[in-house]
């Protein structure tokens, strides 16, 4: 861990050298008592956060608390309801981003903002309005990014265009793109939930030097591990309200935690010994295309036997929805199996194959997995709603549905005035709740979870965890999608790890280790990883 | 900014059923305003256009009647649409599929040799048929290949149209109707059967009733029409529980189709008792049931309701161009305006204004 304190000041580069100097101990940026109303909702209420010149300040709080929605005041994306902004020591209004980076405050969005058909300079000078005539000149353009770029390790050939770029290259953009702006304060969301751990390396590398030139940062967070690596100062922020600033040198994760959910969480969720059973799902050489129809599965095989989590890790776009997809009859296989006990599923369709037994919590539960306009009772029924008890001759026994929510809502506590509120009413832990009671109904062989805790609160977190591990000892095998390593690692009996298509090797979770899984992650092979 | 105050949008959590109520009724009188002063343009008092409007629809017995008639192909239609839009398929294609019905209930009340008493069931279910094979093309098209259905559902009313205008050119010409271009009339058996005194040709009026409840408990208490809400609301969703795309697309068209051809041989067997012009035969019926449907929130039951009114606008427009001299345009202005300020109140259903205080700055 980095040491903290008193920093020497480092070499002036930069050009606001005198603006720095004079309100030097003043705070950057100061919020006070900021309140953002949403309908049904209090987003921030009476935030006050302190970030003082030159540090990198992590905002850490569970999905939902409020993070975003207090750095998107701060961006002028909302206005807030309360509360007041206040700059170098003065107070401002900001009304939109053009006047935030008036105020040299920049952001990077936690999905991008980019022009994917455009380049890196097209990219950068978007939406600037400076006097160069109707023509676009990109020679001073390019000149000044190449000068950021080597300031700051964010090399880029700024005539790429962005869609030929990985998620990590265009994460360089994003912050030039605010650098370029002659940003003094960047905020950061979330910015590693799309990186690779070497990238993430990479990342902190580059935001040490923006402090040491200077430069202030707002770092977006809800991973415990990223803040006691990169920040100087911490501010924990619970329901909308912030509960303490600290400095990180002064506390750890255990405190952090525990401020974050108001309870000390249980890192450690109660897992029986694995003892795999019969082979459920078998999958040999399968072959698949994206969307774009370029492969995106090659040659994978895996078995997966009762009464076993595997986990699937990789960074997002590696293949895992495709698999996902092929094994769930939503996409086409073009070589390869994958066979339920004896029943090949490819050329199945979903239907069919959910009638096999298949359950599959889908990647994005809102736009896929629910129909938000329907209410709870009928989202229940979306799978079942064709057979008995729920339809008899043609007509739907709405006594039966009811009956069913009732009984779902009481058995996962999904949270909400009546089982006839629509569904997009819900908050995401309920949605994910209403899916998994829908899919786990009936006892499912197989249970296809992806990213089954991504953006939800601790607390279902935990329950849905769980629940997976309860299907597990009842006999399911269970494919588990996931980003998030930690729940790889705390819930699977073992680990296949996805790169470009390819399974990079599989592990024992026991005996897995995080820089190991990274490496493969990033591209290496099992056995490379091994020398 | 208003003294402090400002005006802010925000979304609305879920609108009652009294919500779109409230909003759908100030649409119209919004737009009741707006034609307000198209009539002054024409130096016309509105409040005498309107009272003048009212008096023709619904001031006398034959007014009334006349009322009912015209609200029957928008009945017949408007709950055809419903489904239709339910499934998420545009289908600005009615009018076509009202001619094709009409086509289909003319040939076999000319042509078909079947005998008296089977004709007017034969020309209802052809009629039928009919509208539906034109409606389920673009939804084969659309499903199929990812052709937009509201080109093609708006392209093929041309060629209904040029179909219609062939036959009654050429094939299908009354050699009995001295050189006009109609065919024959009808034999008494394929002629519908009106209230008396009245021209409401009762058993089109009927259908389209039990239409709007079988709709109804359709799309709200069967499978099928579990499936097509569910395809409706989310394609996304309805692929990943399994329901096809292709099936309900199909179904829902063959409805909507099926319902508008229906309205067809009720104009041509309960009205006209002749194929003739295809301006004839459909008054824009199917364009204006598409605002009948909408108006009715895509509610079958309502469309009883909303096709009345455009009936009475339809009957009382009727009135006041002869009484008041307004060029005979006037009813599309009508319908164009009502339609445009109700697609601008969507707004309204999904977000509301409030006025809120302002602190600091």
């Amino acid at each position: 861990m980095r040491p903290t304190g008193t920093r020497s000041p480092g070499p002036e580069k930069r050009r606001n050298v005198e603006i720095r100097a004079s309100d030097a101990p003043s705070a950057a940026v100061e919020l006070r008592g900021i309140v953002k109303r949403f309908p049904g909702v209090v987003a921030n209420d009476g935030v006050d956060l302190s970030v003082r010149r030159g540090e990198i300040h992590c905002l850490l709080g569970e999905n939902g608390a409020g993070k975003t929605t207090l750095m998107r005041v701060l961006y002028g994306l909302y206005q807030p309801d309360g509360g007041e902004i206040w700059l170098g020591g003065r107070p401002v209004r900001i009304g939109s981003p053009r006047a935030a980076l008036a105020h040299r405050i920049g952001m990077v969005h936690q999905h991008f903002r980019l022009v994917p058909t455009l380049s890196v300079e097209e990219n950068v000078v978007l939406g600037l309005h400076e006097r160069t005539g109707p023509f676009l000149r990109f020679r001073g353009v390019r000149r000044k990014l190449e000068r950021l770029g080597e300031e700051y390790g964010l090399r880029i050939d700024s005539g790429a265009k962005v869609w030929q770029l990985s998620v990590g290259q265009q994460q360089r953009v994003e912050i030039l793109k605010a650098l370029y702006r002659e940003a003094d304060v960047l905020i950061m969301d979330e910015p590693t939930s799309v990186l690779t751990p070497q990238e993430v390396d990479g990342l902190f590398a580059t935001l040490r030097t923006l402090v040491d030139d200077g430069l202030t940062i707002v770092f977006i967070t809800h991973k415990l591990d990223e803040v006691m690596r990169v920040s100087d100062r911490v501010t924990v922020l619970r329901r909308g309200r912030a509960v303490s600033t600290v400095e990180t040198a002064r506390t750890g994760k255990a405190e952090l935690a525990r401020m974050m959910v108001g309870r000390e969480v249980v890192f450690r969720l109660e897992k029986e010994p694995h003892a795999p059973g019969d082979l459920v799902l078998e999958v040999r050489d399968l072959q698949a295309t994206n969307d774009r129809g370029l492969p995106a599965l090659r040659d994978v095989s895996f078995e997966l036997r009762a009464g076993e989590i595997l986990g699937v890790a990789g960074v997002s776009g590696n293949g895992q929805q495709e698999l996902c997809e092929v094994i769930t009859g939503l996409r086409r296989a073009a070589k390869g199996s994958a066979a339920l006990m004896t029943n090949d599923l490819t050329g199945c369709s979903a239907r069919q194959i959910a009638d096999l037994g298949v359950a599959h919590v889908p990647t994005e539960r809102i736009r896929v997995g629910t129909v938000p306009n329907m209410s709870i009772r009928e989202n229940l029924i979306l799978k079942s709603y064709r057979t008995a008890p729920f339809c008899r001759w043609v007509f739907l026994d709405e006594g039966a549905a009811r009956r069913n929510a009732c009984r779902a809502i009481a058995e996962y506590g999904i949270s909400a005035p009546s089982d006839g509120t629509p569904a997009k009413l819900l908050s995401g832990g309920n949605i994910q709740r209403l899916v998994l009671a829908r899919e786990l109904c009936g006892a499912p062989r197989l249970v296809i979870a992806a990213h089954p805790t991504y953006g939800l609160d601790v607390g279902a977190t935990e329950q849905i965890r769980q629940v997976l591990l309860d299907q597990r000892a009842r006999g399911a095998g269970i494919l588990l999608i996931s980003e998030d390593l930690d729940e790889i690692l705390q819930l699977s009996d073992r680990v296949l790890v996805l790169c470009a298509g390819r399974v990079m090797g599989t592990l024992d979770a026991d005996r897995a280790d995080v820089g190991e899984i990274g490496l493969m992650m990033a591209g290496a092979q099992r056995s490379e990883v091994g020398e | 900014m208003i003294g402090g105050r400002r005006l802010r949008i925000e979304r609305r959590p879920n609108a009652s059923g009294w919500v779109v109520f409230a909003v759908s009724v100030g649409a119209i009188i919004v737009s009741l305003i707006a034609i307000g002063v198209f009539f002054r343009g024409f130096g016309v008092s509105p409040l005498q256009a309107y009272r003048e409007l009212l008096r023709g629809a619904l001031g006398s017995r034959l007014g009334i009647t006349e009322t009912i008639r015209r609200s029957i192909p928008l009945l017949a239609i408007g709950v055809g649409l419903t489904v239709a839009f339910r499934a998420l398929f545009w289908n600005i294609g009615a009018e076509g599929q009202l001619l094709i019905g009409a086509i289909a209930g003319t040939g076999i009340a000319l042509y078909s040799g079947l005998p008296g008493w089977m004709l007017i069931p034969a020309m209802f279910v052809g009629g039928f048929a009919g509208g539906a094979v034109w409606g389920t093309i673009p939804a084969a098209l659309k499903v199929r290949l990812g052709i937009n259905d509201v080109i093609t559902t708006l392209m093929m009313n041309y060629v209904a149209i040029y179909l219609v205008d062939w036959l009654i050119h050429g094939p299908w010409k009354g050699p009995t109707m001295r050189g006009f271009a109609y065919t024959d009339r009808f034999p008494a058996a394929a002629i519908l059967p009106k209230l008396t005194g009245t021209r409401i040709h009762w058993p089109t009026l009927a259908i389209g009733l039990t239409a709007a409840l079988l709709i109804y408990v359709l799309v709200r208490h069967t499978r099928m029409g579990f499936e097509i809400r569910v395809a409706g609301e989310n394609p996304e969703a309805a692929r990943y529980s399994g329901i096809s795309q292709m099936k309900v697309t199909l179904l829902a068209m063959a409805l909507s189709g099926g319902l508008a051809g229906i309205a067809g041989v009720g104009e041509v067997a309960g009205v006209h008792q002749m194929l003739l012009g295809p301006g004839q035969v459909s008054l824009g019926y199917g364009y204006t049931a598409i605002i009948v449907a909408w108006l009715a929130r895509r509610n079958p039951l309502a469309v009883i309701l909303t096709a009345f009114l455009f009936g009475v606008i339809m009957r009382g427009g009727d009135v006041i161009k002869v009484s008041l001299g307004l060029p005979f345009q006037l009813v599309n202005v009508f319908n164009g305006v009502i339609l445009f300020f109700l697609i601008g109140s969507e707004v309204l259903i999904r977000y509301r204004l409030r006025l809120q205080a302002v602190e600091g700055g």
